[in-house]
């Protein structure tokens, strides 16, 4: 669960966070310096223009999970339709990102043709994409061959990779390949080593993203909403000022702080999921069809100069 | 609450290895022993997935036993044996896959997209 999303002793925040994080009016959090706070749309909107120049210039980029495309069940009709909801969203943004990254659940059962229809529909945006497979792009034969035929050009191992993008340094981890059974998501020993490598030497102020599918903190152990070895890759996350981890699997938005790490689950623009412990399965939530566009969404993060806190703004697709 | 507490309860009776007819196995004593599975008539159980649990999670069956799975949820599951002896396709609302053990022994299997899901098949040497 959330528990430490704040300090035990303030219950009264850590339940108006949590209700506020769940609510997701498209407030826009800034976490940093173990402190929380909402400011406005406006002044986030404002802040990549007053902090011009520098030797990083400030940017915003997309993230975007969890499109299942291919999914048709009571809980949406139509994912195909909801995800080019969400695609028409960013193209009305009045800062465009840089690019999207999309924390998998490309498709729902990794058909050649969802693929096909994912990709067609998030290249309206003209914008450069970088994936990351969730569980559900791994039922091919191959087990996860085609995502990563279509994906992984220029990926080591099983899809993993790192880029920088105006001083700020994304790595892209893998977590749905190696699941055992009993466990939660999985990095495994070669991620863990290569991520030791593409980390060492970077200068500990070197602002980091990282973004996978499933949690690297545990959300539930009863649902597998977890990693079992994020605590190998933390350690080697935690001499950094700024690291943000972002990921999708569980169908909302939940924020966690943990000394300079900042974590954010994102909503899908597929179907919601329960919130952890309030239903007897994470299965699909079924919402009354003039509130699903409510539960589902797109998040814009934006990096300021100087290595500071990101922000995030979750918009839903319709409020 | 916890997904266990919506599991159906356990009471699914091992499956009866129906004891020999026909006097010609008696009287061939000197050959080896004919496999059960072609001894036993055909035995089936099935096994519900259901808000991500396997119900039951536990069969214990005779040898020759058909065990089919059938996915009740709105999300996909596999069925993949620990030691890979057998491995669905994923199985979309609906979906069934059927193994037939031949072998004795227990073997555990899980959901190879939701691995906290986990089951046994107990396949009696009788």
């Amino acid at each position: 669960m959330t528990d430490d999303l704040e300090e035990p002793a303030v219950p009264g925040r850590r339940a108006a966070l949590k209700c506020m994080a769940w609510a997701g009016t498209g407030a826009l959090w800034t976490l940093g310096g173990g402190l929380a706070g909402a400011v406005s749309l406006d002044q986030a909107l404002a802040a990549p223009k007053r902090m011009g120049g520098g030797v990083a210039a400030p940017f915003s980029f997309l993230q975007i999970s969890d499109s299942h495309v291919g999914f048709a069940k009571p809980a949406n009709p139509d994912a195909r339709a909801t995800y080019r909801e969400a695609v028409a969203k960013i193209a009305g943004l009045p800062v465009k990102p840089a690019f999207i990254i999309h924390t998998g659940d490309i498709t729902q059962l990794s058909r050649d043709a969802e693929f096909d229809d994912a990709e067609q529909i998030i290249r309206e945006t003209g914008l450069p994409v970088f994936h990351v497979p969730g569980e559900h792009d791994m039922l091919d034969d191959g087990n996860g061959q085609a995502y990563l035929d279509r994906f992984g050009k220029g990926a080591k191992g099983d899809g993993w990779y790192s880029f920088d993008h105006s001083g700020v340094h994304f790595v892209a981890l893998i977590n749905v390949k190696l699941l055992k059974p009993g466990g939660m998501g999985q990095l495994g020993p070669d991620q863990l080593a290569w991520l030791k490598d593409d980390l060492a030497g970077r200068s500990s102020s070197t602002p980091i993203v990282v973004f996978t599918h499933m949690p690297l903190w545990t959300i539930s152990t009863d649902w597998g909403w977890g990693t079992d070895d994020a605590q190998q890759a933390l350690g080697l996350l935690r001499r950094f000022g700024s690291v943000t981890v972002l990921n999708g699997h569980i169908h909302q938005v939940i924020h966690k702080l943990e000394g300079h790490v900042a974590f954010h689950t994102a909503r899908s623009t597929a179907f919601p999921q329960p919130a952890p412990g309030t239903a007897p399965s994470p299965g699909p939530l079924v919402v009354p069809a003039d509130r699903l566009r409510a539960a589902l969404g797109i998040r814009e993060v934006s990096v300021t100069r100087g290595g500071g806190p990101l922000a995030l703004i979750d918009t839903p697709l319709a409020s | 609450m916890s997904a266990k507490a919506f599991r159906a309860p356990l009471t699914l009776a091992a499956a009866t290895v129906i004891a020999l007819t026909g006097a010609a196995a008696f009287t061939a004593s000197v050959l080896p022993p004919t496999p059960a599975a072609a001894r036993a008539p055909a035995q089936a159980v099935t096994v519900h997935i259901s808000n991500f649990t396997f119900n039951a999670p536990t069969v214990t069956i005779g040898l020759g036993t058909t065990v089919t799975w059938v996915n009740d949820d709105d999300i996909p599951h596999t069925v993949v044996a620990t030691d890979r002896s057998f491995k669905s396709k994923p199985l979309d609302t609906g979906d069934r896959f059927s193994f037939t053990f031949t072998k004795p022994g227990e073997v555990a299997y899980f959901c190879s997209l939701h691995p906290h899901m986990t089951g046994k098949v107990v396949v009696r040497a009788t």
